[in-house]
């Protein structure tokens, strides 16, 4: 049976950037981008794409593609697209900036219940950027409906959806009553790659931008305004750095040393 | 509108017994409400909770609130949420601590959500600020690479805790508190979610998070018959394999051994990291390691700024000399 499935993709800063040019501006308590790294979609929410895609290759459906941010680059969240979602809506809009998990999952659950018809709803299982981890299981709370989390596996069948949840040492198997949301974690395997036709698609297909009033929200609910969380300071943990380097010459002779020093060192 | 008082931590039972991450807690706890002079309480909820409740009370608890029905059985978001809503509202703590496990990270968010309080999750550090009596919540964020204080003036404040991050009180049998059952009225007709089947995936040997010695292995090791190698070092060590995520997600290892933010926290005493690059996300899983050494051969690797000791090389070349005298000196 074809199933209606949305997909909430972040853009964040590219986690995979040099943890050497991280850098905090702190008077703003904000992240400065690091020059010439574009952003990504977070990569849980990539694999959360890439979760809804299985099961339309299966069955087929049809997956809405919602991000929510200011100054969105196409090329970025357009990603989904040249993967095989379908369609995109972005909120987008200066007053959605700096929101928290709070003000963040309620936007997104406002404009789900605009778009109306859906069976299963996927996130990642957080984002790269502030890794809260609170925005799938805030989004099915305001809905009202089921959501299982942190999930390797996906399977959609009569009216329910089989899902694996990744546990400490293991996981298991949960049946779940549709509609639910599920959160995605990288245990569901590489996200694919978009195709030269998937690339061409999404080119043609122009997002559908929702503004704060589309979906009925003022912006004293939104973004900033509208978070619940204070953030008191952002900094970056100090180190120290001082790693003494074990040289010889042959890369042997420096792990016997290596191990003649942690002896030394009572380590071992 | 009810008074918010005291702290309140949400115990776990593994195996029978309370488990370690709650006696951390409790721990943490008892600093917090000795610093606002307020009750600390400890919730247990399962189908049944043996002694649990007295060690919690060991543990640092003053009073232990118990949930106990067969629909309690294993853990699912609907049954346990409902029954911690109704046990908030009850007692209507200022903080409820959470683990950073399995259950914690999948109830935390949800229940503050129908409470409509605030959250923190992996809370690395708490703190009551004496002016206000806020909870300051510091974790880390952007995959290791900063942290962040939260705090809000919305109640409750929810937070959960990172695993081995604070420090539990002496287990004190002698210590006096009083345990008191709470009502529970589930209707399973609103339980929507059903677990079929739970599959172990446990490794054999010394539990990665217990062991004393770790010897870790990331994309570098290029395949699962590297990580053969390090198995022989751990034996010698008396220690546990563990991975970053490249070689998880090449399948060259089980996902169990994945260390990091969003894997196992590991505080060993030794952490061997070989061919693995150091990226924040997997630092966040093993930086409380008292002793950190990198076997790598790109010295700009990010793991040298962690480590106590590097070998700047080949891990083919470095590690086979390493192990054998590892061994002669442990035989010595």
């Amino acid at each position: 049976m074809p199933l209606n499935m949305i997909v909430c993709c972040k853009q964040v800063l590219d986690p995979e950037a040099p943890p050497a040019s991280f850098k905090i501006d702190s008077s703003s308590n904000k992240v400065v981008p690091p020059p010439g790294v574009p952003p990504v979609v977070s990569p849980f929410d990539e694999q959360a794409v890439e979760a809804a895609l299985r099961i339309k290759d299966q069955q087929g459906g049809k997956i809405t593609v919602l991000s929510l941010g200011n100054n969105l680059l196409r090329d970025v969240v357009k990603k989904p697209l040249s993967m095989g979602a379908d369609e995109l809506i972005l909120l987008e809009d200066e007053a959605f900036e700096g929101g928290d998990s709070w003000s963040i999952a309620n936007a997104l659950a406002t404009a789900i219940k605009k778009i109306g018809e859906y069976d299963l709803i996927f996130c990642g299982r957080q984002a790269a950027d502030w890794d809260a981890g609170q925005v799938g299981s805030g989004i099915a709370e305001i809905l009202g409906i089921p959501s299982v989390t942190v999930a390797k596996k996906v399977e959609a069948t009569d009216g329910k959806a089989k899902v694996e949840r990744v546990i400490a040492d293991g996981y298991q198997v949960i049946e779940v009553t549709l509609p639910a949301l599920i959160t995605v974690s990288n245990e569901l395997g590489e996200a694919r790659y978009a195709t030269l036709k998937g690339i061409m698609a999404a080119a043609k297909k122009q997002p559908t931008v929702w503004k704060p009033a589309d979906i009925g929200l003022e912006p004293s609910q939104i973004g900033a305004a509208g978070r619940r969380a204070k953030l008191l300071k952002l900094f970056q943990p100090v180190k120290e750095g001082k790693c003494e380097v074990i040289e010889a010459d042959t890369p042997a002779e420096a792990g016997a040393q290596l191990a003649a020093k942690l002896r030394e060192a009572k380590v071992i | 509108m009810a008074e918010y008082k005291g702290i309140m931590v949400y115990g776990e039972i593994v195996e029978g017994k309370l488990s370690s991450i709650t006696t951390e807690i409790l721990g943490c706890g008892r600093r917090l409400a000795d610093e606002l002079k307020e009750e600390l309480s400890c919730i247990l909820v399962g189908e049944t909770l043996g002694d649990a409740p007295k060690k919690a009370i060991a543990f640092g608890a003053d009073k232990v609130y118990t949930a106990e029905d067969p629909l309690l059985k294993e853990y699912q978001t609907d049954s346990y949420v409902a029954v911690m809503e109704k046990a908030v509202k009850d007692v209507s703590p200022r903080v409820l601590l959470l683990g950073q496990t399995s259950v914690g990270r999948d109830l935390a968010p949800r229940l503050a959500f129908r409470l409509g309080g605030t959250l923190s999750m992996d809370c690395m550090e708490l703190s009551i600020d004496p002016a206000t009596k806020q909870l300051q919540q510091t974790r880390s964020v952007y995959g290791g690479n900063a942290r962040a204080t939260f705090t809000s003036e919305i109640f409750p404040q929810i937070a959960t805790v990172r695993q081995k991050a604070m420090t539990p009180l002496a287990c004190d049998e002698s210590r006096k508190g009083e345990i008191a059952p709470i009502k529970v009225e589930l209707d399973p007709a609103k339980i929507r979610t059903k677990v079929l089947e739970t599959v172990k995936e446990e490794v054999v040997g010394i539990k990665l998070e217990d062991a004393q010695s770790v010897v870790a292995g990331g994309r570098g090791i290029g395949g699962p018959e590297g990580f053969q190698q390090l198995e022989e070092l751990a034996k010698v060590l008396k220690g546990a394999v563990g991975a970053s995520r490249p070689p998880c997600d090449n399948k060259w290892v089980p996902d169990t051994m994945q260390v990091g933010l969003t894997g196992k926290i590991v505080t060993p005493e030794l952490y061997i990291a070989v061919g693995l690059s150091g990226a924040s996300q997997h630092i966040a899983g093993c930086s409380g390691a008292k002793n950190i050494i990198a076997i790598n051969k790109d010295p700009e690797a990010n793991i040298f700024k962690e480590a106590r000791f590097g070998v700047v090389g080949d891990w083919k070349q470095v590690l086979p000399a390493f192990t054998e005298k590892v061994k002669e000196l442990l035989a010595g």
